[in-house]
């Protein structure tokens, strides 16, 4: 049996409560919510905090939330099921449902949570293994090592954004709410990430996240697209996020689309919302976002499946999800 | 229970008037099943158990300079530390390659080759102690592949062999193949790679020793051969093996993946010994990686020759095994990759060169079809290539030239019932294959293959003259029937199997019956869980001792009621005279009659196998007491923008002889062609050879096993072309429907998108690759594009039947024929041939 | 709480147990080391397999991710609790019928999440049920039997009376 590193468990009652405890514990003590990246994480000694806050005590973390501008607010330890089959989410925010279902496998929807997957651990060949095989190859830079074995001579770890709902949230344009020891505050899910392996997150270190903010259903739509190897379990090797916001005609007034699963960070795609902008998502605009996506995006040796392979499915991949959402009436 | 209505009397293993045998009814075991009742190795616990974790090897290739357990040893809880000195004894699960030892000796092969065993008072202790133990390395170059095993500046894994790193070079001839290739009309010559994989049972393997102050040990353990455990800790151990009993728990998957004696069964059984309690280990996933035994890695080159009419001419066939490093079956999977490439169409002349390299990866062994999937995906592809090259229907040229039942092949191969032509037009018939292949919409394709495998070889591993099963069968007077067998139920079914026959037999209620398996002090010996042996070789003995049963109660009733022998029925749980059916009694007054007689009742039967017409060295490997025969077509859809590959649909027949359970044996063909989709899709066990020759993904999340999401329908059919040497007729269904379904999926692939994917997996990229070229105008083919220079040895020479051989060799009967260094053997060499 | 040992009080198959673990011991090793429930199996122990589910308030989760400690007023329900006085579930009815335990090992996992199923979905489809079984490795079915059983139990647990198909118990014709 693999076992657990020992620890010290809090279980504050409120959210407050939560980041002194956290504040006042030793240094490296974590948050756990749903515990499917972290506890894995532990047991293969990637991370061994003394401490763990955990929040399944929270209640005013849980739950799902109409807001008066429109949008939906949803508590970050709402389990990835509890989002999946919301109806104001599945009425509103199907893309959101689609990426929740597409998360690993139902079981571990029930028990991961929404928040869980916004601060996924970067993932990686050479990191996601036990402390043995990390030790056969001198261990990585992300955890004991010193080399970035995907890039050995790189000075920085090239672990990769593996969320499926990340992609779709930067894309939305989504925020999220920071709770920390000197108090709460707002950023935009595409500010919570670095593009850098290990500090991959923004985040002060016992900042909270405690709320998603969808924003208001008017007049956009977004959608995402998966690339794995099997239905199910696997981490996305390529994850399509897109967004477009329609004028009452249909004229596209606004794009965007990020990609997920080929950088430390969502990759938003600079080039792609120009073509698409100011027509109707025909297929030659479809296609030149494809291509600058297909040149924004560079996958390392990081994940399942040749580099060679994950970058050639960009492109199909940006045209299927535009597609999808010029489709997505 | 009701009295039978029409008992048939006598002649119980005849066909007619079955009443258990044929029925789909539950496992025996079923309901411990479902309930969570069935005790697997890990779920024991004794008094006193310590728990036992092993320190494994770091790097791939190193000589041990020294290990110090110094700080280990002292710490609080830790009962005892084992190094490779302390158990010096090699073992292995073949005489010829006993190359392993319980915990490294003086070198380490493989990341992951153990070097120290701890035994603690749990298993965090243990783990910390493991990691408290200092191994000084001395580095050696690691071996990453079959081209650096035939390099000869790399140092070499181990000082025997058949050349540098060259376990094993096997070349033999069955007539003349260049005078056959030369009179054909179309010859092709083809490289083909089949990746190797792993067993993946859910189980991960656990074993649990006691030794008790009288100087006995007992070993529980996941195993599928508990005989050859039991074997090997006597060896290892210096213990009389009638002083260690070995009990496999049922195993939680197998797949061929617990047929070796392990070195952490060997070590809980030392740790036991040296502390007097009893010691547990449960493996990691990650460890069961390195366990391995599963597919080996098979590049292969074919060339064969054609005639017009699809028939062959002949075959030269060429494998190169990535062994790993240690012997395992390597011998004999290195033989089964030629053995079995005549048993289903015509081959008259034939030559099989094969040669397995040692390389510093886990070991390579048996999984499910043992070294014949990936002959069988180079055949299969092979022959769909030339039916496309000589304008023949695939399934036809298949029908058209088919192996006879009851004759023998070049190689000597006896086959005996063959099934195979109703498997094709089975399957052909209800795909609705005439009509749609090369006509369904691009993208969409549909493909055929079939196959064959062994009911179990006809060899044992240690050569010698007993039966390869024993069955002893207790009746006592309370109607109560045990039945005693060596044999391990590893989910297949073998224990039901057992219940069934000797309820068929008794006319018993086979939920009744008790059955006791799988330990070495109650059980006759059983060689195990492999080769599709069980159902054929256990059925047989069950078989003869409930016949001889059968007769004891039968006699006793005749003298009793003064009525001849053949008018006594057993049926329903009633004993009857068919020609007065008021004259009965129930099972139970009827075995009181039966005890009264001839004192208690017991009875024993055995089986085994016929010898086989081959003579001459390698013989050993291929004969079978009978062949089963399958067909399979597969719908594919491929996306020709990604290259994936999805499965739409499987028919399947499998010419079972006779399924002796029905829902079991179809459980049996839908489990083998989802592993055999697995293969041909997504598994493969492989290593970065540039990074110190570590295991890509030891876990189950980057190991692709197919999900719900990735399976498919599939149709079967039974196909029942009883064979003489089966019980009831039966051949087997454990492991030959996997082998048409990576050849089926690659010729299906063709018919979709008009591309050659000669390896497998089958992955999106080598498909897009493919497509690539077939659109630049070059070969539109992805595979290997050749194969390694060898110098092979002297090939054996024998003439074939046709030729009127005698089943030996040219120039010498006990021509020895591998050529290469021989080096020192240990164990020594096996007479009449290399063992199964 | 403080690592080390602790004493919980939790609810398994109806029964209120107080046992004395290490805080740091998942729920997969306090049920089948504290409380010797080892119909709980595990393959991976990480996430990554589907064989250690059990059932928390009815929803199936991973029991080598879950901490005892966080579990206390739940209602956890293992294979152990499948059964009731009067005999099997009609799911474990199913599976024994068709072989849709092979070697048994995932079993109790499926069983579990076939339970949760059938108790949100009374007649699922095929597709709903592969979805639902997603998180589920198998080696030796191949899933088809079990999907069949999961179909056979849910048609029962309606009306009682149905019975496996033929083709499922004796293969096409």
């Amino acid at each position: 049996m693999m076992r657990l590193p020992a620890f010290a468990f809090h279980a504050p009652a409120s959210a407050a409560e939560a980041v002194g405890a956290k504040a006042a514990a030793p240094p490296g003590a974590m948050y756990v919510a749903g515990g499917t990246d972290l506890y894995p994480n532990m047991k293969r000694r990637h991370q061994e905090p003394e401490a763990l806050v955990s929040l399944h005590r929270v209640a005013e973390l849980k739950g799902i939330e109409e807001r008066a501008d429109g949008g939906l607010s949803i508590g970050a330890t709402t389990s990835l099921t509890e989002v999946r089959i919301h109806p104001s989410v599945r009425a509103s925010y199907p893309a959101l449902a689609e990426a929740c279902r597409l998360i690993s496998t139902p079981i571990l929807q029930n028990m991961g949570t929404l928040g869980g997957n916004l601060l996924l651990d970067t993932r990686c060949n050479y990191y996601d293994q036990n402390y043995d095989w990390r030790k056969s190859i001198e261990f990585c830079m992300k955890k004991d090592g010193a080399i970035c074995w995907v890039a050995p001579s790189s000075p920085r770890c090239w672990a990769v954004q593996s969320a499926d709902s990340v992609p779709l949230l930067v894309a939305m344009g989504a925020e999220v709410d920071l709770l920390g020891p000197g108090g709460e505050r707002r950023v935009s899910v595409s500010a919570l990430y670095r593009d850098d392996g290990i500090l991959y997150l923004a985040k002060q270190r016992d900042e909270l996240l405690t709320r998603v903010h969808l924003p208001a259903p008017n007049g956009w739509r977004a959608v995402y697209r998966k690339v794995r190897r099997r239905g199910a379990f696997d981490f996305p090797v390529l994850g399509v996020g897109a967004w477009a916001r329609f004028a009452p005609d249909g004229t596209v007034e606004d794009a965007r689309v990020v990609l997920g699963g080929v950088g430390s960070a969502p990759e938003a795609v600079a080039g792609a919302a120009e073509p698409l902008i100011g027509g109707r998502l025909d297929d030659d605009a479809i296609h030149a976002a494809a291509q600058a996506s297909w040149k924004a995006g560079r996958p390392l040796d990081n994940t399942d499946f040749t580099i060679s392979w994950r970058k050639e499915m960009i492109r199909p991949t940006v045209v299927r999800a535009l597609g999808d959402l010029r489709d997505a009436r | 229970m009701a009295k039978p209505d029409s008992p048939s009397p006598g002649g119980s293993a005849t066909t007619q008037g079955l009443r258990v045998v044929g029925r789909s009814l539950p496992k025996v075991d079923a309901v411990a099943k479902v309930t969570g009742r069935t005790r697997f190795a890990d779920d024991l616990f004794l008094p006193r158990m310590l728990h036992c974790k092993l320190l494994r090897a770091t790097t791939p290739h190193a000589e041990i300079r020294s290990i110090d357990v110094r700080a280990a040893a002292e710490m609080p809880g830790v009962a005892a530390i084992l190094v490779g000195s302390d158990l010096p004894i090699p073992y292995g699960i073949l005489p010829v390659s006993q190359d392993e030892h319980t915990l490294c000796l003086d070198k380490v092969r493989f990341i992951g080759d153990p070097v120290a065993a701890v035994a603690a008072i749990d298993e965090e202790t243990a783990e910390r102690a493991c990691r408290a133990i200092v191994v000084e390395y001395a580095e050696l170059d690691p071996v990453a592949s079959i081209e650096d095993a035939l390099d000869a500046d790399d140092p070499r894994i181990h000082l025997y062999g058949d050349g540098h790193n060259v376990h094993k070079a096997v070349a033999m001839e069955f007539g003349d193949v260049d005078a056959a290739l030369a009179e054909a009309d179309l010859v092709l010559e083809d490289t083909f790679f089949y990746e190797g994989n792993t067993h993946l049972p859910m189980e991960q393997h656990a074993a649990l020793a006691d030794w008790r102050p009288d100087g006995k040990l007992t070993l529980w353990s996941s195993t599928q051969t508990p005989h050859y455990v039991h074997r090997a800790l006597a060896r290892v151990l210096e213990l009389p093996a009638s002083r260690i009993r070995v009990i496999a728990t049922p195993n939680g998957g197998g797949f061929g993946g617990k047929s070796d004696p392990f070195n952490h069964e060997i070590a809980v059984a030392a740790l036991s010994r040296r502390t007097g309690r009893p010691v547990k280990i449960c493996l990691t996933r990650e460890e069961v990686f390195y366990c391995h035994r599963g597919r080996h890695p098979v590049l292969m080159w074919v060339k064969t020759g054609f005639r017009r009419d699809g028939s062959m001419t002949g075959m030269h066939f060429r494998s190169f095994l990535d062994g790993g490093a240690y012997g395992s079956y390597g011998v004999a999977s290195t033989y089964y990759t030629g053995a079995l490439q005549t048993v289903t169409y015509p081959v008259p002349a034939y030559r099989f060169e094969g040669l397995r390299a040692f390389t510093n990866k886990p070991p390579c062994g048996p999984k499910r079809g043992h070294g014949t999937p990936q002959p069988r995906f180079a055949l299969e592809v092979q022959i769909d290539k030339a039916a496309e090259r000589l304008g023949l229907d695939p399934a036809r040229m298949r029908l058209d030239h088919l192996v006879p039942p009851h004759s023998v092949t070049a190689n000597y191969i006896r086959v005996g019932s063959m099934g195979l032509g109703a498997c094709i037009e089975k399957v052909v018939a209800a795909s609705g294959w005439d009509a749609r292949r090369g006509q369904l919409p691009p993208g969409r394709g549909i493909g055929l293959a079939c196959g064959s495998y062994l009911s179990g070889a006809g060899l044992p591993i240690y050569w010698n003259a007993m039966p390869h099963s024993g069955v002893q069968l207790k009746l006592d007077r309370s109607g109560g029937v045990t039945v005693f067998c060596g044999s391990t139920d590893i989910g297949q079914g073998s224990d039901s199997i057992l219940a069934y026959i000797v309820a068929e037999v008794l006319g018993v209620d086979p939920f009744e019956i008790d059955v006791v398996t799988a330990d070495t002090s109650l059980t006759p010996v059983d060689l195990g869980s492999y080769s599709s042996r069980v159902t054929l070789m256990t059925g047989n003995a069950a078989l003869q001792a409930a016949e001889r049963a059968r007769e004891l109660i039968v006699g006793a009733l005749a003298e009793k009621w003064k009525i001849p022998a053949v008018r006594i029925a057993l049926a329903d749980g009633w004993a009857l005279d068919v020609e007065d059916p008021e004259r009965s009694l129930s099972f139970a007054e009827a075995v009181v009659v039966a005890e009264a007689k001839h004192g208690t009742i017991g009875t024993v039967g055995s089986y085994t196998p016929p010898p086989s017409p081959g003579r001459y060295k390698g013989a050993g490997v291929g004969p079978s007491p009978a062949y089963s025969y399958s067909a399979a077509v597969v719908e594919v859809t491929v996306d020709a923008e990604t290259g994936e590959t999805k499965v739409e649909e499987v028919w399947i027949a499998h010419d079972i002889g006779r399924a002796i359970n029905p829902v079991v044996a179809i459980g049996q063909v839908e489990g083998s062609v989802y592993m055999g989709l697995g293969e041909a899709l997504m598994e493969e066990m492989t290593y970065r050879g540039n990074r110190n020759v570590v295991h890509r993904h030891p876990s189950l999340l980057e190991y692709k096993s197919p999900t719900t999401h990735e399976m498919c329908p599939v149709h079967t059919f039974l196909v029942e072309d009883p064979d003489p040497n089966g019980p009831f007729g039966a051949k087997e269904v454990g492991q030959g429907p996997l082998l048409p379904i990576p050849p089926a999926v690659v010729n299906a692939i063709h018919d979709a998108v008009g591309v050659r994917i000669d390896e497998v997996p089958v992955t999106p990229q080598k498909v897009l690759s493919a497509l690539k070229r077939k659109a630049k105008g070059e070969e539109a083919r992805e595979g290997p594009k050749g194969t390694p220079a060898f110098a092979w040895p002297e090939p054996v020479r024998v003439p074939p039947p046709e030729a009127g051989g005698d089943g030996r060799a040219v120039d010498d009967p006990r021509h020895i024929g591998a050529g290469g260094v021989r080096g020192s053997v240990p164990g020594g060499s096996v007479p009449g041939g290399v063992p199964a | 709480m403080q690592p080390g040992l602790v004493q919980l009080t939790l609810s398994v198959n109806g029964e209120t147990r107080v046992v004395t673990a290490p805080l740091h011991h998942t729920l997969l090793e306090v049920l089948r080391e504290e409380l010797g429930l080892t119909g709980t199996k595990h393959g991976c122990e990480l996430g990554e397999c589907g064989t250690c589910t059990v059932l928390v308030d009815g929803q199936p989760v991973l029991s080598c991710l879950e901490i005892p400690a966080a579990l206390e007023g739940r209602e956890i329900t293992t294979i152990e609790g499948m059964e009731s006085a009067v005999g099997l579930h009609p799911l474990q009815q199913a599976f024994a019928e068709l072989g849709a335990a092979q070697c048994g090992y995932c079993t109790p996992g499926f069983l579990l999440v076939g339970k949760s199923l059938l108790e949100e979905r009374p007649a699922p489809t095929r597709a709903e049920i592969v979805d639902a079984l997603g998180g589920n490795l198998c080696r030796c079915t191949g899933y088809l039997k079990i999907y069949e059983a999961v179909e056979l139990a849910a048609a029962r647990m309606r009306d009682g009376h149905a019975e496996a198909p033929r083709e499922a118990l004796y293969g096409e014709a």
